[in-house]
């Protein structure tokens, strides 16, 4: 059964349709690569699976079940800016997943885990922010890191959280091109090391096909300023990547 | 070179920021000496001699009346009514403008009704607070309280809509609930620019306070001022006016080191976005 299953779905806005009829399964293990022209409803389909937008027909199944109509721990994000909280360390804004996250009255209440279960919590931040590569800045705030370094937070923060599937709104499309090869190294590490499903939307081709295990492009079959918006984008190209990447396996690259 | 690229140097800077003080009060003494050369019993604009008397009456000098310091007896009344007045607005502003930025129901519900109670001029309701709690502290309080309040929660559910709103979504996908969201990610990021609100609100609270006072109250800065106001004291005028605004000017800094204390991301966070 795939991870996740698009069925028939249609977002319009007013009388301006943005996608029409996608259909769409992703296998568990995947990492998809959402591409096309800007407007073409790529952000706005992943905004869909994150319950940000509501599709106006169709259904999304993740697991097998409709996802809930609201932003939940089963799917995390990483956008382009505004990932992290100014506010906390670099390791509470790792730990916030597990002070928002766990269970447990306390909790509830206070949004803070406690004694065992906050040891271990920083236990496990810190094991991911070695593994970004942020073991050194643990104590420092956001603002006093560099844009490659943020978003290598991001991703950790979001990991904590151990999401179903992993979205990613253009995670490095603001970073330099040498931060972003760096950062792409990292990226297909997490996804070979850990138990991670991800879509993420690019309008970068070569980081698509440089990631992903599947590529798929959205299109209008008509886009003239006559038509009024009656026509939506569709999946116009859906391409896997040969030879197929393996997750866990890197040497199949 | 043009006159926008000239800098002055560090040194030069500090002297020039003195320079307007120190004018003001060359101004003052030229003034007072010519009005005193020409009648020594003038009372508008006395000399610093005499003034300096009234400091030493004022402030260190126990009244037999009532066998207190004026000055330190009516600046501990003012603070008293102004801190609980702030006070309250404060916690007003916090609790309401986040509930109402983070809310939709409640914006619509209360977001128009708090803009107009916010129109209504605090001065133009102090008569119906005299006649309902009396003349006491309450309606001091209250006037202070109910002046500053709307605009602390229209000005703080503004900040709350202000947030990028993917730090709301994220939250969600790291299991926060609305409560623990308000908890951990919009009180903390709102508590250093509700500081930033409440400094802009000390003067209007002053304002405030000082016209309570005025109009019914038997001690205070206020009282003080405007009693003396009938012998035309300008000797203890001028130093109280002096003194309050020194109050206000320390409250200013003290909100400020506090926010640079308590809240030391905030600094960066807010030029970085």
């Amino acid at each position: 059964m795939s991870l996740i299953s698009v069925r028939h779905l249609w977002k319009e806005y007013d009388d301006k349709v943005v996608l029409e009829d996608i259909n769409l399964e992703i296998e568990e293990r995947a990492f998809v690569a959402l591409v096309g022209p800007s407007g073409c409803g790529k952000t706005t389909f992943l905004k869909m699976l994150l319950s940000e937008e509501i599709p106006t027909r169709g259904i999304i199944e993740l697991d097998g079940k409709p996802i809930p109509k609201e932003p939940g721990p089963d799917r995390g994000v990483v956008y382009q800016r505004y990932s992290v909280f100014p506010h906390l360390t670099v390791l509470g804004n790792v730990l916030l997943a597990k002070d928002l996250g766990a269970r447990g009255p306390g909790t509830r209440l206070l949004g803070r885990v406690f004694g065992a279960a906050r040891r271990a919590a920083t236990e496990k931040a810190r094991e991911l922010l070695a593994a970004v590569g942020l073991a050194h800045a643990a104590d420092k705030y956001p603002s006093q890191l560099s844009g490659g370094m943020q978003q290598r937070l991001a991703l950790a923060q979001a990991l904590m959280a151990e999401p179903r599937v992993l979205l990613l709104d253009e995670p490095f499309g603001a970073l330099d091109p040498g931060i972003r090869a760096d950062i792409h190294v990292l990226m297909r590490k997490l996804w070979h090391e850990r138990a991670l499903t991800a879509v993420m939307v690019t309008h970068d081709l070569p980081e698509a096909f440089g990631l992903a295990t599947r590529v798929i492009a959205f299109e209008r079959r008509r886009d003239e300023p006559s038509d009024g918006g009656r026509y939506g984008a569709r999946i116009a190209k859906d391409i896997g990547i040969w030879p197929p990447r393996v997750a866990g396996a890197p040497k199949a690259v | 070179m043009r006159l926008v690229n000239r800098l002055p140097a560090p040194g030069w800077a500090r002297v020039l920021a003195l320079l307007p003080f120190v004018a003001v009060l060359v101004l003052y003494l030229i003034a007072s000496a010519m009005r005193l050369a020409d009648n020594p019993a003038d009372k508008l604009l006395p000399s610093f001699a005499t003034i300096g008397d009234a400091i030493v009456r004022m402030a260190f000098t126990v009244d037999i009346r009532t066998g207190t310091i004026p000055l330190w007896s009516d600046t501990i009344a003012s603070l008293g009514r102004l801190f609980a007045g702030l006070g309250i607005a404060t916690l007003i502003g916090a609790v309401l403008g986040i509930a109402i930025g983070v809310l939709p129901y409640l914006r619509a519900l209360l977001g128009q009704f708090v803009a107009v109670v916010s129109m209504v001029p605090p001065l133009a309701i102090l008569p119906i607070l005299f006649i309902t709690m009396g003349l006491g502290e309450a309606s001091k309080i209250a006037l202070i309280a109910i002046g500053i309040a709307p605009l602390l929660i229209r000005d703080i559910a503004l900040r709350v809509t202000d947030m990028p709103p993917q730090q709301f979504v994220k939250a969600q996908t790291l299991g926060a609930s609305s409560w623990t969201l308000v908890l951990r990610v919009v009180l903390p990021q709102i508590l250093p620019r509700l500081i930033d609100s409440v400094r802009l609100q000390i003067g209007p609270a002053w304002l405030f306070l000082i016209s309570a006072e005025a109009i019914a109250s038997e001690s205070g800065l206020g009282y003080r001022i405007f009693l003396v106001r009938r012998y035309l004291a300008m000797d203890v005028i001028l130093p109280y006016v002096a003194w309050i605004t020194l109050l206000a000017f320390v409250m200013e800094i003290a909100l400020v080191a506090l926010q640079r204390r308590a809240f030391p991301w905030f600094a960066a966070a807010r030029t970085a976005q």
